[in-house]
């Protein structure tokens, strides 16, 4: 049953999340709306409380449910041991909540994986992905959903210690990541970061533009670069 | 009030109506029962039960009538003192009783009212703050077992129990020390004093706060000299005083003095 709850997943919309030193990513692939859809009811991107949030991939639904349960802990949490939660123990949380559906009879598995991101109360930036079997691991840069596997390799390739230097450039490492395989750019580009000590902040589509031309022009600049090596 | 009435509230208490009268001021902290021993029903505890009018049932606690326990935090941490006296009206019981119940390595709790009630809900946190370590691999901080204790035993409220417990330790926000009752009271503070003898501690404790940055003697010395004055004056307050430090690498049994020996002492030094 598990195996068809991750089938679900790798259908869903491709979603990259990325750990930087004072900031943390979420991108995911916009599907393009109908015509009279409005854009905004469809949001992949949610938190979870004032520091944690997260992005998923795969059934829309399910997702719901886990999200919800999730925002419910969050503050239970804070109602009994008057701290906020760490990431890691959120993580814990929601994927305890999946095993246990891969283990109860009349009941079938969540179909998402899911990438939660935040900071704890220390600061310290942190980036989690749990799957539709109930396991959790940390990463520094991961991806989920469609092309994941795609993604994931740019990443490996790219993510490196002066990648994630600035915000910024982690901002874009992030879209770098999606263009490869996301088409015809920032319209289909969802984003969000969350600063230490501030809330989730979604990039407007302007400000996605201004990076994708940015990023676009990068490329042009190394291209050119190579050329003139080459003929020299 | 007629809800005061109902609840028999104590500590949280807005005005001195329906008060059956014992004289005794109600502080934010802690209650007391009377001297009285009247009808086998009272403790001389931080936790009032129901009063002896017939609506309540009557509650026949048999030890642990009567006794002062004080912590205080300062700079160095918090400094936990018990007498070690229990009483059965006018009979005392045992001159060497453990008030303080060591639930880990790093958290303190006080005994006040049942005994019983004390030493089972504190051995049941403990075992909760020791699975809270496990599955989050860090301490648990002391506002948050003082959460678990107060929660769990609210499910109780109402049917008996009498347990009012400092809980004090050292977490990641500094010292921390907070005062927790069966009737659901739970209220963070510098400084509480439970028991029939509190006031008498208050008064020796309140006056030798004032001059701030203790060191760790002195206040060890304050504390001592506080359940001193109260065994002095209360009848039902007695025994050794029990003393414990609760610092940054947890906490550690000071000293373990008898009353008379400290009586003496005292007096030497007055002379």
């Amino acid at each position: 049953m598990v195996e068809y709850a991750q089938e679900a997943v790798k259908k869903g919309s491709t979603a990259v999340g990325i750990r930087g030193k004072d900031i943390v990513v979420l991108g995911v692939e916009k599907k393009s709306v109908a015509k009279l859809q409005e854009e905004r009811t469809v949001r992949k991107i949610c938190t979870l409380d004032d520091h944690v949030c997260m992005a998923f991939a795969g059934l829309t639904a399910d997702a719901r449910i886990v999200i919800n349960r999730a925002r419910v802990e969050c503050q239970s949490h804070r109602l009994t041991v008057e701290d906020p939660v760490t990431v890691e123990y959120i993580t814990r949380h929601i994927a305890t909540l999946k095993q246990r559906y891969t283990q109860s009879n009349g009941r079938r598995p969540f179909g998402i994986s899911a990438l939660i991101v935040g900071f704890d109360c220390d600061g310290t930036p942190r980036l989690y992905q749990t799957d539709p079997s109930g396991t959790y691991h940390a990463w520094k840069a991961n991806a989920i959903g469609r092309s994941a596997k795609t993604v994931r390799e740019f990443l490996e390739k790219n993510y490196t210690d002066e990648a994630i230097a600035t915000d910024n450039e982690s901002i874009k490492l992030a879209i770098k990541a999606l263009l490869e395989v996301v088409q015809s750019g920032g319209k289909n580009i969802e984003l969000a970061v969350i600063r230490r000590n501030q809330p989730l902040k979604l990039l407007e589509s302007k400000e996605i533009e201004t990076l994708v031309t940015e990023i676009e022009k990068e490329k042009e600049d190394e291209a050119e670069k190579k050329k003139q090596k080459k003929s020299t | 009030m007629a809800l005061a009435n109902v609840l028999q509230s104590e500590s949280v208490d807005f005005s001195n109506y329906g008060r059956k009268c014992r004289g005794f001021s109600s502080s934010l902290y802690e209650t007391e029962l009377g001297l009285e021993s009247v009808g086998g029903d009272n403790l001389s505890f931080a936790v009032r039960t129901a009063c002896s009018d017939g609506d309540g049932p009557e509650r026949k606690i048999q030890f642990l009538h009567g006794t002062t326990t004080l912590a205080f935090k300062f700079q160095h941490g918090v400094i936990v003192a018990v007498d070690s006296r229990a009483t059965a009206g006018a009979y005392i019981a045992s001159q060497t009783v453990k008030k303080v119940i060591e639930i880990n390595p790093y958290l303190l709790g006080t005994m006040a009212g049942g005994a019983a009630d004390c030493s089972f809900w504190e051995r049941l946190l403990a075992r909760q703050c020791r699975v809270y370590e496990l599955r989050n691999k860090e301490r648990i901080s002391v506002a948050a077992a003082s959460k678990l204790l107060a929660n769990m035993v609210y499910q109780y409220k109402g049917m008996g129990l009498s347990m009012g417990t400092m809980v004090c330790g050292w977490d990641k926000t500094g010292p921390g020390l907070y005062y927790v009752d069966s009737e659901g009271n739970r209220v963070c503070g510098d400084l509480f004093a439970v028991g029939s003898g509190s006031m008498y501690a208050y008064g020796i404790v309140d006056s030798g706060l004032k001059q701030k940055d203790l060191t760790v003697e002195e206040a060890c010395d304050l504390g001592c000299r506080a359940i001193y004055q109260a065994t002095y004056r209360d009848a039902y307050s007695g025994g050794q005083v029990n003393l414990y430090h609760v610092h940054s690498e947890g906490w550690n049994r000071v000293s373990q003095s008898d009353v008379l020996m400290l009586h003496q002492q005292y007096q030497a030094e007055k002379a």
